[in-house]
């Protein structure tokens, strides 16, 4: 029996490792993703004011703190029975396009994009941001550099902060904006979108036009038929702020389409001993293990989950990309809705048109000048209890709920975080992947490995993400060790 | 420069949540400079080096680590003795790192209560069988190994010595560029560093000092929860009894928090000098509370004090919520079954 | 004879009302539990936080605040700083799993030694029925506490 490790997996946020352990024919017996890491955010709130919440969860993630920050501003609306007015919703949203605008393209350009756009077995020396930059140009870079520059600077006049914002309050934002922000405001979401529509061509030239990348987006080992989660409007329209939870099954038909507050009714979560996360699945299909189909309660939330989980997108330039993007995949129309495309690749080219409508929907709110409404910061009166809010944060559906005393006090929390949802489907990616690569008498290769990472890089992988990548040597070791443990062959590569 | 030339870069993330990662990123142009002057030998997050490739280094290998991140299980504290040996400098980079931060909230609880509300007592996990997480399960293919959880949270000179420390949750991007320079001028033009152990990447004074809100005589008879109150524009966010922890705060962010109507927390840390940083602000909040006279009958002005004292929500959580980790009371003391005692 | 547990208490005493208050108790023969052990200060106004903290840190198993009465302050009205102090410390201390018994507020005027000397062994009494304070320190691998001090700079002062 031997095992290879790959520890710790790289270009993503957090820590986890990956397993293979393979049977005395060299095939792959199986795969473990494990996840060494835990904190106790649902313990260690208890006590606090539910109010901190929002300054306190922005820290479960540094990459996408927006996001909590967002799930949890929610969360005190419901806890204390406020309802937002139209213009603090507008407010939000739009802050919350600013930070996909950046979020996204921070992971394109750095994390998961150079795998594709180098290709997954390039020089490892050239597999990262800096190998993108010679690749497309220094200009790109530096438009690149200039986008999370520009939505960052909005989100810390905002939010307060870069990172970690702290503006959101129950039933409000704590700063209005003036007439002079919006305006630049809205040179910032004419330049988003612009950059949107640009990275998109980019895909096209670089990927789409390269028939082994096709191939590769295709082929079995990166394709599961799961069911896919998203957030849509009353359209069924993907939206990241607020809406409906959709879930389709993988021929497409819809499952089900629940309100936050009901999340607990469809979303269960199981323990394995070797990790210490927690897999959700829906409650109404049954957990069955590591599989996929409709007989099993694994679902997916990604940016390629939300399109396929929706109708559509609710502007103009990025719903034109979504169809061409299911079209070329040869997704079918039926009913006037495509059908779920299961390559889990595609979940790059989904995020790019996530990006756009990031960019467009900032430039919408932005036209309206409701947005500049000075009163946004509202008294609160009512006595708290319970509240669950839920946004799309980028890796998936984000759910924060809290119970607290008549002092607002928390006395339970629970959360249900974006890439948690998908740690089923990682493991089963990494699973297909590493079997479909690694058989008898392969030579495993640093490449081949990548190839195997990559299976997680797609799903933008939580606990923060993308961040420039530098280039430098990019050594892999790799330990292979028989059944008895001893080292068998010591695989390296160094640049 | 060539490459063996270079100055040896790396940065690691213990328990943490990336966004130190995000704020060097954030020092957005500049970074094309840092990727000039330094080789990036180790980096998680962005480049593919194993923790083999680290072990595999000569010790002193690494010209500056930069280490952000809590102590919270055995592999944070056997990757921070990793690079402590490998490293010429080691940095304690951010809160987590420096004195525990938001994950150090853990401290209030236990080990114990938290396995059991995430494995167990979640409404939303079924987990009939009990399963709780192991540092050793057998599955029918091998044995397979995750970390341990240690009972208690730590910073990282709780562990192993460190050089210098940049405080901030996150730090500051132009704090951070700031320090890089000065590395930078140390390596490459001999320029003097820091006395060792200094905080960088910071001020010498109070937060206060780097507000622009206009400050007044605080006479505070009560505090309001920021959904009580709106602020007055302008107006010292304390002075409206809106708690804010600036005053007990070192300075060097800026004090963006106060710009937007929300009061400090503390994340920079204590100022120099102060070792507990929640006893100080404890201190501070109580001295402004003006309710009381000495004519008071005793009883009256227990009852008054209680009740303008009972104003400030969660005490602990809020004057600790970055540095539990160095508090001179770093752990609760919690409850189990009944008897009181730690539970591990 | 089985062996009692004897509390450990530190007293931050003011000069002017209540360390006098001890000192007329000691002259009068009025015995009081030697569990306490005297700090005096200039004015109860002048304890600090830290100064409680260190002494729960240090092995005490309870911490008294003694001054003079409301309206008695040689100091005009500190200590009414004190008071406001030592609310917000013990709601504090609460939540840090330290009961309210264990940290007490008393006010003695110099003539009240007969007062005091109750007060103090009222509170032993307490004290040892909730027994010996038992802080959790910070632990590491296989519940090691050898090269983990509770806080440095504590360990530090005490050796000293």
């Amino acid at each position: 029996m031997k095992r290879i490790s790959i520890d710790p997996i790289t270009r993503l946020e957090g820590h986890a490792k990956i397993e293979i352990l393979l049977d005395e024919g060299g095939n792959v017996d199986n795969t473990y993703f494990q996840v060494p890491e835990l904190r106790g955010f649902e313990q260690f709130c208890v006590g606090r004011p539910a109010e901190e919440m929002p300054r306190i969860t922005n820290r479960i993630c540094g990459v996408c703190p927006e996001a909590h920050h967002m799930a949890s501003t929610k969360t005190l609306d419901a806890l204390f029975g406020i309802e937002p007015t139209s213009a603090v919703k507008k407010i939000r949203e739009m802050f919350y396009c600013s930070f996909y605008v950046t979020d996204h393209t921070t992971h394109f350009y750095a994390l998961g994009g150079p795998d594709f756009v180098m290709g997954p077995e390039a020089p490892p020396a050239e597999r990262n941001i800096l190998g993108v930059i010679h690749k497309v140009g220094v200009e790109t870079g530096k438009q690149v550099i200039a986008c999370r520059q520009r939505n960052h600077h909005l989100i810390q006049v905002l939010g307060g902060r870069g990172v970690h914002p702290v503006a959101g309050i129950p039933g409000g934002w704590s700063r209005a904006i003036s007439e002079d922000e919006r305006k630049e405001f809205l040179e910032i979401a004419k330049q988003n979108v612009d950059f949107a529509t640009f990275s998109l061509k980019l895909f096209d030239e670089i990927v789409l036009s390269n028939s082994d990348y096709v191939d590769l987006i295709l082929s079995n080992a990166y394709t599961q038929q799961i069911y896919y989660m998203g957030t849509v409007d009353e359209n069924n329209l993907v939206n990241f702020y607020d809406g409906k939870i959709r879930v389709v099954d993988p021929d497409g038909d819809e499952f089900v389409k629940y309100e936050a507050k009901d999340y607990a009714e469809h979303i269960e979560e199981h323990v394995e001993p070797w990790t210490y996360l927690k897999f959700p699945y829906l409650k109404n299909v049954g957990w069955k293990g590591f599989v996929g189909g409709k007989d099993s309660g694994v679902y997916a939330a990604t940016p390629l989950s939300r399109l396929n989980a929706s109708k559509g997108m609710a502007t103009p330039l990025a719903q034109e990309y979504f169809e061409r993007m299911y079209t070329i995949l040869g997704s079918k129309k039926i009913n006037g809705t495509y059908q779920p495309i299961h390559h889990t690749l595609a979940a790059h080219w989904a995020r790019l048109i996530e990006l756009l409508y990031a960019a467009e929907r900032m430039q919408e709110l932005l036209e309206d000048e409701e947005i500049c409404d000075p009163n946004v910061r509202p008294i609160v009166q009512n006595t708290p209890t319970e509240g669950i809010g839920s946004v799309e944060a980028p890796r998936g559906t984000l759910t924060h709920h809290y119970r607290t005393d008549e002092k607002g006090i928390l006395t339970m929390v629970n959360l249900i975080v974006g890439t948690t949802n998908n740690y089923a489907p990682i493991s089963m990616s990494i699973n297909s992947a590493a079997r479909e690569l690694i058989k008898a008498g392969t030579v495993v290769t640093e490449g081949l490995l990548n190839k195997i990472e990559m299976a997680f890089r797609s799903y933008d992988p939580c606990f923060g993400c993308a961040t420039h990548s530098l280039p430098g040597q990019m050594p892999l070791k790799v330990y292979v060790r028989d059944h008895e443990g001893e080292l068998v062959d010591v695989l390296s590569q160094f640049c | 420069m060539s490459k063996k030339a270079k100055p040896k870069l790396a940065m690691y993330w213990a328990a943490s949540c990336g966004g130190c990662e995000i704020a060097v990123l954030n020092i957005h142009e500049k970074l094309l400079v840092v990727d000039e002057i330094f080789d990036v030998v180790f980096w998680p997050v962005a480049v593919d080096f194993k923790y083999d490739d680290v072990r595999n280094f000569p010790d002193g290998h690494i010209d500056l680590c930069l280490f952000n991140g809590a102590i919270r299980s055995s592999e944070n504290e056997e990757i921070a003795q990793l690079l402590r040996q490998k490293s010429k400098v080691l940095v304690a980079f951010g809160s987590c790192a420096y004195e525990g931060c938001i994950p150090a909230l853990a401290n209030l609880t236990s080990k114990n209560a938290i396995f059991d509300t995430v494995f167990q007592g979640s409404l939303s996990t079924s987990n009939p069988e009990g399963v709780i997480p192991q540092t050793e399960t057998t599955v029918p293919e091998g044995e397979l190994h995750i970390p341990e959880f240690y009972p208690a949270v730590r910073s990282l000179d709780q562990v192993v010595n460190v050089d210098y420390t940049i405080p901030g949750c996150p730090p500051e991007p132009h704090q951070i560029w700031a320090v890089l320079e000065a590395v930078v001028a140390a390596l490459t033009q001999g320029a003097e560093l820091p006395p060792a152990g200094s905080v960088i990447g910071a001020g010498d004074l109070a937060v206060c000092d780097e507000c622009e809100l206009e400050q007044d005589e605080k006479q505070i008879e009560r505090f309001y929860r920021p959904y009580e109150v709106v602020p007055e524009a302008g107006k010292c966010l304390l002075d409206q009894g809106l708690v804010c922890l600036g005053a007990a705060t070192r300075s060097g962010c800026g004090a963006l928090c106060p710009q937007v109507g929300i009061g400090c927390r503390g994340c920079y840390g204590p100022m120099e000098g102060v070792e507990d940083q929640g006893a100080r602000i404890l201190s501070a909040l109580a001295s402004v509370i003006s309710v009381g006279e000495p004519s008071d009958s005793e009883a009256e002005l227990e009852k008054i004090l209680e009740e303008a004292i009972e104003t400030i929500a969660d005490p602990a959580g809020t004057f600790y919520r970055f540095s539990m980790a160095k508090a001179i009371l770093p752990r609760a003391i919690v409850s189990v079954n009944g008897s009181k005692g730690a539970d591990e | 004879m089985s062996e009692q547990f004897e509390p450990l208490i530190i007293g931050y005493t003011c000069n002017w009302c209540s360390y006098r208050a001890a000192d007329l108790a000691g002259t009068s023969r009025q015995k009081y539990a030697p569990n306490i052990r005297l700090i005096r200060l200039m004015c109860s106004g002048r304890f600090s936080p830290e100064f409680v903290l260190k002494a729960f840190a240090g092995g005490a198993d309870g911490v008294m605040i003694t001054g003079c009465h409301p309206g008695e302050c040689h100091y005009i009205e500190q200590n009414l700083k004190a008071m406001r102090r030592f609310t917000l410390l013990r709601s504090t201390l609460k939540q840090m799993g330290i009961e309210p018994e264990r940290f007490k507020l008393v006010w003695a005027s110099a003539a009240e030694g007969i007062h005091l000397a109750q007060e103090i062994d009222k509170m032993v009494e307490q004290v040892r029925a909730l027994g010996p304070l038992k802080l959790p320190v910070l632990a590491g691998v296989n519940g090691d506490t050898a090269a983990v001090p509770i806080h440095p700079a504590h360990v530090e002062e005490v050796e000293a």
